[in-house]
Order: structure tokens, then sequence, then C-alpha cells
């Protein structure tokens, strides 16, 4: 047992007892706010493993919806994903890293245009993905672009979607590009576009790489404007092209999760493992992708 | 001006280009092009939703909208009162911030007071994961998982039903907890440490230092970070669609099954409203609502961080 000194009471003043218990009583509610969102966490995890195990397997790759749960699958769901987020990825990436390009290293940031196009690009971050779903059926579902229900529409919608998320990560990669680098290559007379493209854009590749991964796999796990633009829920084939039917993932999980029989909850669980095994691999490369190429400064 | 120069050395008075580089002025102007696809969206969305309400309203009054009772635009008899899609919105954002307020906030105050370095670096991003999560999944654990332990604990009279407002708030609340964690870490983070250290050297405890040094000072990124957090339960879409049932319902009760503007506009857009119809416009209406709700939440957000941030240093 260990004494404590007597000043202890003079120096703090007031009851120590009961101070300390304060203390105490604090610090376990801080801890069990945290262990909310722990604990919400890993139930989410089991629940949906455990529920989910029972049909997780060959099949669920290998079958197509079915209006008998024991039949279904989700392959045509696995194919529409692969190919929305392709497409997304090749259209987002290149305007997104331009976008940021031009931002962070040209734009003169007293010029009105562009601090509007920053505020823009704030505010459009935090606009609903909902929201994005009704631009799409207005304009590019119907209206001016009318793609129709097709691969390419999702691609569009789900590039503006994640397209500030691109642009602020490739930004940030931008800025962690030392300053000496530039001045480095200027003094030794390359233009400015030249120092960008040769010395600060490959500077920073794995920085937007990473960025850009992490961005995607939150389209990956978007269903609510996929709702609006038209994924097909019963499709038995996979999408051939830009300008195919499709469906994907969340709005299969959607449309088992909303029948009222528990054979195909189970097999809404079964297809969540395989959306998450999916982020899963995203996350896993997006870090190994920071450790492998990342530079520290 | 007849200026002597040297023989041998170029006339040359600037160090600026020789030649103007149009090649390089038309990349810039590429790469400008990008970065304002952007502001082409805002627009896009804007006129996307504004003639098709303008047109809505043409049919059916402001006055009715804003205030009738009854939703039931799809209807054979359809009446256009929008109360029971905000109500909806409005209980199942409090259900979730009674969650992510309390607990994100929590959370940031022993990350960033109490945690060890090497805690930190482990929780944080276990507890982001969270964001990471998407909606379906949520809305799946809310309906499965949340739905029935609500049912069982549900303490007055009658139980809720499978689908209730109390069960997808509570896991849109769980969603939103790494909003609220983060922002208001960052801010507690960014009070300057000498803050601390004189309020130490007063003879205050962690825990005073902690709740009234630290969170006062770091008040503007806090409350920030709680508009942020409204501001996305009321655009939360998935789980709200999935677990909080699809009967507008003008109630206060969480135990009741609800829709939100979300819902409403999730379920609309299955079902293939044909252009032009009045169907078709009840979704923008409600849109231009939601986005219009939402959008100046997020300015506010902005503005308060702007506005009340006490500047150190």
């Amino acid at each position: 047992m260990t004494a404590r000194p007597v000043s202890d009471t003079t120096l703090v003043g007031g009851a120590p007892a009961a101070k300390r218990a304060r203390e105490t009583a604090f610090r376990v509610v801080l801890l069990l706010c945290l262990g909310v969102g722990l604990v919400a966490l890993a139930a989410l995890l089991v629940s949906v493993v455990l529920d989910g195990r029972a049909r997780f397997g060959e099949d669920l790759w290998r079958r197509f919806p079915s209006p008998r749960p024991e039949l279904a699958g989700a392959r045509s769901a696995f194919f529409g994903t692969m190919w929305v987020i392709a497409a997304t990825a090749l259209l987002t990436v290149p305007i997104g890293v331009s976008a940021a390009l031009y931002l962070e290293e040209l734009a003169p940031s007293d010029r009105w245009y562009n601090r509007l196009v920053e505020v823009n690009i704030q505010n459009l971050a935090a606009v609903p993905s909902i929201v994005y779903g009704i631009l799409g059926l207005a304009f590019v579902v119907r209206g001016p672009m009318s793609l129709g229900r097709v691969v390419l529409a999702a691609a569009v919608i789900l590039s503006l979607l994640v397209l500030p998320t691109v642009i602020i990560a490739s930004r940030e990669a931008l800025r962690a590009v030392p300053q000496s680098i530039r001045d480095g290559a200027l003094a030794l007379g390359a233009t400015q576009l030249q120092t960008v493209s040769r010395q600060v854009l490959p500077a920073a590749v794995p920085g937007i790489a990473t960025g850009v991964i992490l961005a995607l796999s939150r389209a990956i796990g978007e269903a609510a404007p996929l709702l609006m633009v038209g994924a097909l829920t019963f499709l038995t084939f996979n999408p051939s092209g830009l300008d195919s039917a499709f469906t994907v993932l969340p709005v299969q999980i959607f449309n088992w999760v909303s029948r009222p029989q528990a054979e195909f909850h189970v097999l809404a669980a079964a297809t969540i493992v395989m959306l998450l095994l999916m982020l899963l691999v995203m996350n896993g490369a997006a870090i190994w992708v920071r450790n492998k190429f990342g530079k520290r400064w | 001006m007849t200026a002597v120069v040297p023989s041998g050395l170029p006339t040359r008075g600037s160090l600026g280009a020789r030649h103007p580089r149009y090649g390089e002025r038309a990349v810039v102007f590429g790469l400008f092009l990008c970065a304002a696809i952007s502001v082409l969206t805002t627009m896009a969305i804007v006129l996307a939703l504004v003639p098709p309400t303008i047109d809505f309203f043409g049919k059916v009054s402001i006055g009715e909208f804003l205030t009738g009772t009854k939703w039931s635009p799809l209807f054979a008899n359809p009446r256009f009162g929008v109360l029971p899609l905000v109500t909806g919105t409005m209980v199942t954002t409090a259900c979730a911030l009674v969650v992510c307020v309390p607990v994100g906030l929590g959370s940031a105050i022993y990350l960033s007071e109490y945690a060890r370095t090497h805690t930190r670096h482990v929780i944080k991003p276990a507890l982001e994961l969270l964001a990471g999560i998407p909606t379906v999944v949520y809305g799946y654990f809310a309906l499965e998982v949340v739905g029935p332990i609500v049912q069982r604990l549900w303490p007055f009279g009658d139980r809720p039903g499978t689908f209730s407002a109390l069960s997808a708030g509570l896991v849109m609340g769980v969603m939103i907890i790494p909003t609220v964690g983060s922002l208001s870490e960052d801010a507690m983070e960014a009070v300057p440490g000498g803050l601390r250290e004189g309020a130490y050297a007063l003879g205050s405890t962690r825990r005073q230092v902690a709740a009234r040094v630290v969170v006062p000072a770091a008040l503007s990124g806090i409350v920030a970070s709680f508009v942020l957090a409204i501001s996305r339960a009321v655009g939360e879409t998935m789980i709200v669609l999935i677990a909080a049932g699809g009967q507008p319902n003008l109630a206060f009760n969480p135990g009741e099954a609800m829709q939100t503007m979300t819902a409403f506009i999730g379920a609309a857009g299955i079902g293939d409203q044909p252009t032009g119809s009045t169907g078709y416009k009840t979704i923008f209406a409600v849109g231009s609502l939601l986005f219009v709700a939402t959008f100046v939440m997020n300015l506010v957000s902005i503005r308060i961080v702007r506005r009340f941030r006490e500047i150190y240093e």
C-alpha cells in the first residue's frame, strides 16, 4: 500500500476522494463513448458475417438473381459493380487530377473565379448523394444527355459525386511535395508546366493514388443515386458494354433486404460480405500504395 | 533610345520567355476547364431542380405544400402536404443526434486529451472505418439487428413494429460518429498546449482542463461538426429507406414508422414516374427542399468555423 502525502489535501483543496471519484467517472464516461462506436462496428461486422455465412460461397458469384432465393446469386451485380467502377475511375481520375493540378499549382488564387471554384467544391462535397441521383434522372438518363438506364449514366453520376473527394485528396498530395523541388526545376530553366508535369506530379502520384482508391471505395458503396438512375435489380446477364443495362451490389442488396422473405435477407447478408471484402481489398491496396511508394520529405 | 550594348551579348532586356507559349496556355486552359466542371455541376443541379419545381408549384399551391398535413402524391386522390416528410426527417435526425453528438464528442475528448499516442493511432482509424461502411449495410443492420433490440427494450406501451424511425435514426447516428469525432478532435488538437499547461499550473485536474479549457476553446469547430452531422442525417437515404418504413406519418413518436424527404425521393425514383407527370415533379419539389436545407446548413457550418474561430498565436 502506498501512503499518500498529507499535503495532497492541503495543496489541491476540497475533498480529494470525491474529486478523484469525479475524475474517474469522467474518464469512464469518455471510454464508454468510445466503446459505443467500436462495439457498434464489431456488432455490425459480426452479425453480417453470421447471417450471411450460410449463403456465402461459390454460388453467390456463379448465379444470377432469381425469384427463388435458393437459386439466386449476385453474379450480374458483381460484374455490374466492376463495370461501373472502372468507367467511373476512367472518367473521374483525369478530370479530378487535372482540376487539382490547376487549383493547387497554376491558379492565381486571388482571382474571383478561382475562389468560386474552391468554395463550390467544398459545398459540393456535402451535397446529399440522392440529389446527384435527381440530377442524373433529369439530365443524364432523360433530358439533355438521354443516355438511358445504362452503365455509362451510372458512371457519369458517380464521377460527379466523388469528384470533389478526388480533387481534395489530390490537392493534399500535391501540397505535400516540398517547394524546393519546384524551385530547383524552375531554377534550371523549366517552364511552370514542365515543372508540374515532370517533377511535382510524379512525386505526388502515390498520395493521389491513395486518395483516388478511397474515393472509389465510396462510390462502390453508393446505392441511392443509382436507384434514381434506374439500376435494375433482376438482371440475368452481365453488362456487355457502357450502353448496357446493369445492376450493382448495393442496389441488389437493397432489393433483397426490402423483400419480406427471410431467405432473401440471408442472401443480402452474404452479398454484403462480398461488398465488404471488395472494400477491404481496395482499402488494403490504398494502404499498400502509401507504404510502398509514399515518400516522406 | 540607343543604349550601348557590349557586342556578343544578346540584346534581350527581360528574363521572360522568348516566344509566347501558346501550347502551355492551351494546356492550362484545359486544366481550368476540368476545375470548372464543379461549378457546372452545381449549376446543373440547380437547373435540374428549379424548372420542374416551378411547374409543380403551378399545380399545387406553396401554402398547401408547406402547411398540408397529408402526403399522398402518387395516389389516385393526391395530397401534397410535405409536413409529414419534414417531421419524419426531423425525428430520425433527432434520434441520430442523440447518438452521434455525445458519442462523437466523448470519443474526441478521450482521443485528444486522454489517449496515448499509439492508442490513438490504433483507435482512430478503427472509428473511421464506420464512415467507410456503405449505407445499405447500415440499413440492413438497422432492420435486422437494431430493430428487434428496439422492439424488445421499448419501455412504453405499444411496441414499435419492424420498421421504426428510432432504429433507423440510431443507426444513422452510429454512421455519423466519425464525422463529429474527427472534426471535433481536429479542433481540440488545434488548441495550443500553453492553455492546457496554464490550467494545470493553476491546479486543474485533467477533467477540468478538458471540460473547462479545451472544449470551450475548440467550441467553434465542435459546433460546426454538429451542424455538419445534422446535414448528413437529413441527407441520408438508404438507412431510412430500408428501416424507417414507407408511410408518410405526421407524428413525433420515434417508435412509429415514418417516411423522410430522402426516402420519398428514393421510393418515387424506383417507381419510374413518367417524365412530366405530377408524380415526377414532386421528386424535384421535395429535392429542392432537401437541397436548400442541406446547402444552408453546410454554409452555416463553414461560416461558424470562419467567424468564431479563436485565433491563437
